[in-house]
């Protein structure tokens, strides 16, 4: 690990000011991700600027009769909120489905939003990977994929987005709100929010030099059936292989996007007509550019399968 | 002490202190904190210094050069130790590749300089800043690819036959060929390797985390080129091992020579994502097994054959050995052979051997039991035999795999069970069960030990065996408590110093049996110096309830030792009892399992195992044992699996992100029951071994309930669902 200096943010403007200004500056929140990539040389940041100070550590009702959720709202408290689990049950599920209670316990939602991908390869520093090291190379494409992206990859990586909570986001058309270096603020929309990699995998967001996750708003709840279906080799404390996160209303319409198979949290709205035509019908849509690898070729047959699980819970037909 | 006529009623039959379930006496410093494991003893190496590993980024080359100018000019540095600087260095008896590699690189991460500093982030930084300059040369490391290069191992009994295999396989009335693959394994121990090097003039004290502390002291001299005097290896808290610290590794010779350099204590530990590169791993292998039997069931040709991989000079993983034993057979035959491979090094890991072995047999002996239309239980029980098969002459010391059979279908309601697979479903469950037999060998090693008896009447054990989360200072105690008539809490157990009396130390599950009688043995002659010097005939001394007795007279033992201590040293040696009688460990494992019918995910629900393994000393420490062996056989099937990736050459999962082991979720209750038994061949203690058979046969009973909750048949391991999801029913 090299070497930093260190600062408290005392305002979000400054935070986002300080962060431009400063060479090779890093937002810290829990720190789950980035301590663990700055001790094995991953992330290299020579500042960092702590924002647990921040007041934006709370979850209030919106005018529109949703929810903003403060970016260092820690996971365990936004998954235990009473009105989260009431109207968004898909969100407290899908952070309870993922790391442990002690990470979840540190773990905040900017900083779950923007964890960096759990592809072997990234990890390490040896080996050539594009999102670590531009211009290095995949040594994932050819090599061991079996976690890796069945769809929206490219040809410079094929690493997936591994956050659950961005999944269930994604289904809820979250937004998230920022605010620049210039003081100015912005709410781009969960859809927009995370890059395919094309030539440029290291940059994984929309987000501005600087920029500084202020929340992140629900909009007015939508009703419906709330499901999140993670499925993983080992019980718990594994990221997903695929996951489901679905809304489904009575009619068998509904919304779904899928975890574990791109570098973003994946879904369609064109397809979601089809879903009330059942699981290989809708997943035929969803993934029909899917160019899996030979390791990773089950995820399509597991995100259908696993789906057409959701759906039948859906109905009530445990089965 | 020798060993060599079967063992007739001695004190430990009493039974008052071994084999009762006492708490490990050890568990209170633990989970205390103040057991201090070998990179906490910063007491000990007061102003220790810190080195950080820097490790090769290629599998196979040569070094061409190593810039160290910006390294040596960081912050806090002391001294940097390569190759180069570190002089000639000796290679220890139990390591196949260097460990401290340069100008030749074996393998992934094999340590190739040591970086020391004042603190532990100075020295990471730093080491950050060495730049090696590699030629790669092009390797192997597909064992699939290596089979046809394979050869016929030197050192094992790599061939073995009895009666034609080949004729009564083909003359078979049923016959069953399978192929299985294992893959490589990682111990994934707690505590990672750690060693404080301190050097005293030209003396080396080590403290390190390692099982054998004897092994260790003399590969750490033999690589150092020092007398073996010279090198103190003290662990006295060993955070799991698994066979992954039977060797030396890099830290403690980096620490040792790190030390050297900066003329400093110096401490390294191997970073997690090092482990399983840098050090040794369970080999992979390819296995094809053949059965023959006649339609009853009765097994009339067995072959078992299995193919692994390491480095030049080393071994081969003995997959093959249970068969030569397990199970009745007139024409048998078994085969290795070892392929050179440029992965990091195979050794031992927990059971090794039998582990890989019954992982594929016992799917095998389910197949067969299939084709023959016979219950997996009766097949196994129609073919038990109580002599060597390869040699009738020689009997089983002691053999219940019958009885463990019985005993576990009894408990587990095997009974109910539906022969058919894919018949039972649970909601969105579909429901299977499934059983193994558990089989390992049992190894007894000489074993020595001192003990002591004091003013205050405590008696204190030395011996240099090593406590590596098993249980051995409890039973250790125990056995002096029950040889000497005193509670436990008079007992002081020492362990882990070399400057102790040899011990058998902790491995192939011979440590509890071995240590136990090497510390009795010395505990006889304790009690003929007792008995002396009180004047009493020692064969008729009682040691009882603090006293000894002879005749009308009592004396305390209190007072025995007031003019001073009485100290006495033996080991335990032994004869041809393991050659005249085959002594072996026994078990069934039964396991139930749910694999979801949509996503094929598999979650264990029961699991029961059955051990017949003589006696036990004590049925707490040996029950954890067991469920824990039990956890690392539902790792082995479901998840576990160094991801070799062929073109680069290494293992890419090195963390435990990647190298996935079951956490509590994915483990039920788990049910364990010893047998009473006792094995008067094995040593006055009559107990063998326990710790490796646990694991033996698990993960082969889970695959198999995963073939009859679905009907899909995995024979490469581990099994997950994407080797079932293309076979599983389809969902409307
Ligand atoms: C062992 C383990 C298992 C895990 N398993 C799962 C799992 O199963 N599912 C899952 O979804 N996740 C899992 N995680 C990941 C975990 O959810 C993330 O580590 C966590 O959410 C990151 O949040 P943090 O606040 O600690 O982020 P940090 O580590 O503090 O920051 C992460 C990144 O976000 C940036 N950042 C933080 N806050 C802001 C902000 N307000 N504005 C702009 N940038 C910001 C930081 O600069 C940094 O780049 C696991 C993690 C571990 C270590
Ligand atoms: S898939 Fe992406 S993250 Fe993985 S090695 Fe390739 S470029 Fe790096």
């Amino acid at each position: 690990m090299k070497p930093f200096s260190y600062e408290r943010a005392t305002s979000p403007a400054a935070a986002a000011a300080a962060a431009a200004r400063t060479e090779g500056a890093k937002f810290i929140a829990g720190g789950t991700n980035l301590l663990d990539l700055m001790k094995i040389g991953v992330e290299e940041p020579m500042h960092l600027i702590d924002l647990n100070g921040l007041a934006l550590d709370t979850i209030e009702a919106t005018s529109d009769g949703g929810l903003r959720i403060g970016a260092l709202v820690r996971n365990t408290d936004l998954a235990a909120d009473q009105r989260v689990r009431r109207d968004y049950g898909l969100l407290s599920r899908a952070l309870l489905a993922g790391a442990s209670g002690q990470l979840r316990n540190k773990a905040t939602t900017a900083g779950n939003l923007l964890q960096r991908t759990r592809c072997p390869y990234f990890y390490d520093t040896n080996q050539p990977c594009n999102k670590r090291l531009p211009g290095s190379g995949c040594a994932a494409i050819g090599g061991s994929s079996r976690s890796l992206a069945v769809i929206g990859g490219s040809a410079s990586c094929i690493a997936v987005q591994p956050s659950d909570m961005a999944v269930a986001m994604r289904v809820l058309d979250a937004v998230v709100e920022t605010v620049r270096a210039d003081g100015q603020t912005r709410r781009i929309p969960i859809a927009d929010f995370h890059r395919l990699p094309g030539a440029r995998p290291h940059v994984e967001t929309v987000l501005e030099r600087g920029e500084l996750i202020t929340g992140v708003t629900l909009p007015k709840p939508v009703g419906g059936m709330h499901i999140y279906h993670k499925v993983r080799d080992r019980a718990s404390y594994a990221f997903a292989l695929v996951s489901v996160a679905a809304i489904v209303q009575k009619d068998g319409s509904g919304r779904v996007a899928l975890g574990g198979v791109a570098p973003k949290p994946w879904r369609d709205e064109a397809a979601e007509p089809y879903l009330p035509q059942g699981a290989k019908i809708f997943t035929a849509h969803l993934l029909a550019n899917a160019t899996p690898t030979g390791e990773n070729a089950f995820k399509v047959v597991l995100a259908e399968r696993t789906l057409h699980a959701v759906l039948a819970e859906a109905k009530g037909d445990a089965s | 002490m020798k060993f060599d006529t079967p063992a007739t009623t001695n004190p430990i039959d009493r039974l008052k202190v071994v084999g009762q379930p006492l708490d490990r006496i050890d568990g209170p410093h633990k989970t205390t904190g103040t057991a201090h494991y070998a990179y906490e003893q910063h007491e000990a190496a007061p102003n220790h210094a810190y080195g950080y590993i820097v490790a090769s980024s290629i599998p196979k080359g040569r070094i061409k050069g190593i810039d160290l100018t910006r390294a040596r000019r960081a912050p806090g540095v002391l001294a940097i130790v390569t190759a180069q600087s570190a002089g000639k260095l000796g290679k220890g008896k139990f390591n196949t590749a260097a460990l401290l590699g340069g100008p030749t690189i074996e393998h992934y991460h094999q340590a190739v300089a040591l970086v020391v500093a004042e603190t532990f982030e100075q020295a990471r930084a730093a080491a950050a800043l060495v730049k090696v300059d590699y030629a790669r040369t092009s390797g192997a490391f597909d064992l699939r690819a290596a089979v046809a290069s394979a050869t016929k191992p030197k050192d094992e009994k790599a061939d073995t036959a009895v009666g034609d295999f080949a004729g009564a396989y083909a003359g078979a009335e049923v016959t069953f060929e399978g192929r299985y693959t294992t893959p490589d394994h990682s111990h994934a121990m707690m505590e990672p390797h750690a060693s404080i090097a301190s050097w005293t003039g030209d003396k080396l004290t080590l403290w390190t985390s390692n099982q054998m502390i004897a092994w260790g002291a003399g590969d750490v001299a033999t690589t150092l080129g020092v007398p073996k005097e010279n090198v103190r290896l003290i662990a006295p808290y060993i955070g799991g091992g698994f066979g992954g610290k039977l060797f030396v590794r890099s830290d403690a010779l980096l620490a040792a020579l790190g030390a050297r350099a900066a003329r400093r204590a110096v401490a390294v530990t191997l970073p997690r994502p090092l482990i399983f590169n840098n050090t040794t791993h369970r080999p992979a292998t390819i296995q094809r097994i053949r059965i023959g039997a006649t339609k009853d069931g009765t097994i009339t040709a067995i072959g078992h054959e299995s193919w692994s991989g390491d480095l030049p000079g080393g071994k081969p993983e003995t997959a093959v050995a249970q068969t030569r034993l397990l199970y009745a057979g007139a024409n048998r035959m078994t085969a290795m052979r070892l392929a050179v491979l440029d992965l990091p090094e195979g050794n031992a890991m927990r059971a090794p051997g039998e582990a890989s072995g019954l992982m594929a047999l016992e799917i095998a002996m389910d197949e067969m039991a299939d084709k023959l239309g016979m219950d997996p239980v009766e097949f196994r029980i129609r073919n038990d035999t109580q002599v060597d098969p390869e040699n009738p002459e020689r009997p089983f010391s002691q053999r219940q795999l019958v009885q463990c059979l019985r005993t576990g279908a009894n408990r587990f309601d095997w009974n109910k069970r539906i022969i058919k697979p894919a018949s039972t479903r649970d909601g969105r469950w579909l429901v299977g069960t499934g059983v193994a037999a558990a089989f390992r060998n049992n190894l007894t090693e000489k074993s020595g030990a001192r003990v002591r008896l004091d003013a205050r009447g405590r008696v204190t054990v030395e011996t240099d065996m090593t406590d590596i989360g098993t249980g051995s200072y409890t039973i250790i105690a125990q056995t002096a408590a029950e040889m000497l008539g005193l509670p436990v809490d008079r007992i002081d157990v020492h362990l882990g110093d070399s400057s102790f009396p040899v011990s058998s130390g902790s491995g192939g599950q011979w440590g509890g049996n071995s240590s136990t009688a090497g510390v009795y043995a010395a505990c006889v002659k304790l009690r003929e110096a007792i008995a002396q010097k009180l004047g009493m005939n020692p064969d008729d001394a009682v040691f009882e309830d603090g006293n000894v007795r002879s005749g009308q007279r009592t004396e305390s033992l209190t007072g025995v030792a007031k003019g001073g201590d009485i100290v006495a040293e033996d080991s335990m040696e032994y004869g041809d009892l393991g050659k005249r009688y085959q002594q072996s460990t026994f078990g069934a494992h039964f396991v139930e399992v749910g694999v979801d019918a949509a996503t094929a995910e598999i979650r264990i629900r029961r699991m029961l195992a059955v051990c017949a393994a003589g006696r036990i000393l004590n049925p707490k420490t040996a029950r954890s044992q067991v469920i824990g062996a039990m956890t690392m056989g539902a790792g082995a099937a479901l998840m576990e699996e160094l991801v070799v990736d062929k073109r680069l050459g290494f293992f890419v999962n090195h963390d435990l992100a990647g190298y996935e082991v079951p956490v509590h979720a994915d483990i039920p209750h788990q049910e364990v029951v010893f047998l009473d038994e006792t094995d008067a061949m094995s040593s006055p203690m009559k107990a063998k071994g326990v710790g490796e058979l646990g694991l033996c046969g698990v993960a082969a009973a889970i695959a198999n309930a995963v073939h009859h909750a679905t009907g899909v048949r995995v024979r490469d391991y581990p099994v997950t669902l994407d080797k079932l999801l293309g076979e599983m029913p389809s969902l409307g």
